[in-house]
């Protein structure tokens, strides 16, 4: 067996010693590894992340809180206070070597809750690559997700303030005026905007992150960066944090002279990462999705007269399918585009395209409301604000359940999506403005079945889900550990 | 540092007292009159505040009341052995051997390394068993200065 130990006491002085040392000597009478980080006053060495995924058990024998505890989260614990570990060091041994026998926490437990810090962490519990590749993209969800609440909330309360006029305001820098309730809205809203713009940066360098620990940081964030710039939204933020994460991970495994070793993580491995993953970004996915942009924009022009509930199912399709991403743009791009030219087809695939970009972020609030065992605890709160974010027409809302789950996730919402566009395409709803959700609803032609197709589409796409989510489920005893672990 | 943690000066082979207070304070007065601790009753005021928040007694005869004070100049540490033994409240019963640990506020540095290192001696049995075996104070203490040597 291969086991870590926190110990740690109030003074930081003893105890925590003693309870290393009898511990250590338990392991070493047992023929078990283990490894200690004593949490005193003589400074503690941090157990390496390696070490913490070896590990079969981990066993905190403290009085005070450990600190960092989430990097254990989804490994078997064994919790004690210090002294046991000092007077029954091999009985505490015993318990760990239990419970790593056994799977990980039951979901929907009575510590479900307290599992939530978990997913905020680098794991890298589970054994097969499908429940650690999940992993990894959960840790870069769970970081998100405060920006996805932040910058959408406030989005969303500058249209509820200011109309959807609100995003063509000049920039508060130039003109603010307190009095003005309008440019309290321009502010939210620019604010939000801000907040908006680390989508994909975190998303993309917290999962590097997850990978690779601190060095894949900077690759991370600065390939998520430049997935924003290129457009290639947040699929192309997964494939920036996954690269950086693995060119760190690999870099990683370079012997290097000793004279260098001690610069690596801090400037030698950011530095050569971040130029790869860079280069990467730019050249390899850059320009070809600049490319497929403009193929596909021409592509949609060149349908103009086709069936309109064909267009519409199209166009709800490409909204959902990588929300705010590069296909997302093409047809949003489209729809706007349509609006100066006039003419009711235009502002009926303005209408489309709106209610169809509300239904993702609405259909997984209502999944992950209805059967909140399916999803992680942060999903569940990210599905709380989600409702207000799918009704303001921020269809980020539903990133962080598309980046976590993408397979499942992505085709759930496109069908619904594809079906809200679909019928409010043919129920001849018109729209003339450009953005603002729910809150745009008197300027809706036809509003009633209009929200009737919103409706629906919602509906389809949360069964969809919900259906995904549980087919798709792995049988094999060790992923679904670790996935409840998650889930838990 | 040139400093000791632990002198002939601060090892009492055969510990008057018979409770708890009488004996830190007989093994701080120690610490007091080698200079180590400027201010006998904060100093057990603190050793006190610690022992209140949980008992510093371990199974195997052992008491080591510690504490961090701003009225400790040096790390150290005083050792006395009880021939009847002095309750520190751990589960199997009093304790023979009791080390005084005191660290200065805020401390930190390489001395808090020498304290581990105590700590970590102290569940060794055969550490234990040369603490009580001891005869003459001199040796014990470079005995147990040479043991926790970083």
């Amino acid at each position: 067996m291969k086991y870590v130990a926190v110990t740690a006491c109030p003074t930081g002085i003893a105890h925590t010693y003693m309870a290393a040392e009898a511990l250590e000597q338990a392991a070493k009478d047992a023929g078990d590894e283990l490894q200690v980080e004593t949490q005193g006053s003589a400074g503690s060495t941090p157990l390496g992340a390696e070490t913490i995924r070896d590990a079969d058990a981990v066993i905190f024998a403290a009085d005070v809180g450990v600190r960092d505890r989430d990097r254990f989260a989804g490994k078997p614990v064994v919790e004690a206070a210090v002294k046991q570990a000092i007077n029954d060091a091999p009985g505490l041994l015993a318990r760990a070597a239990e419970a790593a026998r056994e799977p990980v926490a039951d979901p929907g437990g009575p510590q479900a809750e307290d599992a939530e810090p978990a997913l905020a962490s680098k794991v890298e519990a589970g054994s097969g690559f499908g429940s650690r590749l999940r992993q990894w993209l959960m840790t870069g969800v769970s970081y998100m997700i405060p920006f996805v609440a932040a910058g959408g909330l406030l989005i969303a309360l500058s249209f509820a303030l200011g109309g959807y006029q609100i995003i063509d305001a000049p920039p508060v820098t130039e003109q603010f005026d307190a009095a003005s309730l309008t440019d309290w809205a321009a502010l939210a809203n620019q604010i939000g905007s801000a907040a908006f713009e680390f989508l994909v940066p975190v998303l993309a360098g917290f999962i590097a992150f997850a990978i690779a620990d601190r060095p894949a940081i900077a690759p991370g964030f600065v390939g998520g960066a430049i997935a924003t710039t290129v457009g290639a939204g947040f699929l192309g933020g997964l494939a920036a944090g996954l690269l950086a994460g693995a060119v760190i991970a690999g870099l990683n495994r370079v012997k290097v002279p000793r004279g260098i070793a001690g610069i690596m993580p801090v400037v030698v491995l950011p530095l050569v990462g971040t130029l790869v993953v860079g280069v990467l970004m730019f050249v390899v996915i850059g320009k070809p999705i600049a490319l497929a942009m403009a193929g596909l924009t021409d592509w949609l022009t060149g349908l103009s007269g086709a069936n309109a509930a064909l267009l519409g199912a199209l166009l709800g399709a490409m909204i959902a399918f990588d929300m705010g991403g590069p296909i997302n743009k093409v047809a949003y791009t489209f729809a706007v585009g349509g609006l100066s030219i006039g003419g009711t087809t235009s502002l009926e695939i303005m209408a489309a395209v709106m209610a169809a970009g509300m239904v993702p972020p609405l259909a997984l609030a209502l999944a992950s409301a209805v059967r909140g065992s399916l999803f992680t605890p942060a999903e569940r709160a990210n599905g709380r604000t989600a409702w207000l974010l799918g009704a303001s027409f921020i269809t980020e809302g539903a990133i962080p359940f598309a980046a976590a789950d993408p397979l499942r996730v992505i085709p759930s919402t496109v069908v619904g999506a594809a079906a809200t566009g679909a019928l409010s395409m043919t129920f001849g709803a018109t729209l003339r403005a450009p953005h603002g959700g729910i809150f745009v609803t008197p300027l809706v032609g036809n509003p009633l079945p209009y929200l009737a197709a919103i409706v629906l589409g919602v509906l389809v796409s949360a069964a969809a889900v919900l259906l995904a989510k549980r087919l798709g489920r792995p049988v094999d005893p060790a992923p679904q550990a670790a996935g409840t672990a998650v889930s838990a | 540092m040139t400093t000791e943690l632990i002198t002939q000066d601060l090892v009492d082979l055969d510990l008057a007292g018979d409770d708890r207070p009488a004996v830190v304070r007989d093994l701080a007065q120690r610490l007091v009159a080698d200079g180590r601790v400027t201010d006998l009753e904060a100093f057990l005021a603190d050793i006190d505040a610690r022992e209140a928040q949980m008992p510093t007694g371990l199974e195997g005869g052992i008491g080591i009341p510690h504490c961090r004070s701003a009225a400790v100049t040096t790390p150290s540490l005083a050792f006395g052995r009880s021939r009847s033994g002095v309750d520190f409240r751990a589960a199997d019963g009093p304790a023979d051997l009791i080390f005084l640990i005191a660290a200065p506020e805020g401390g930190g540095d390489e001395h808090m390394t020498v304290l581990s290192a105590l700590a970590r001696r102290l569940v060794r049995a055969e550490f234990k068993q040369a603490l009580r075996d001891a005869s003459d104070p001199a040796a014990l203490a470079a005995y147990i200065s040479e043991e926790v040597a970083p």
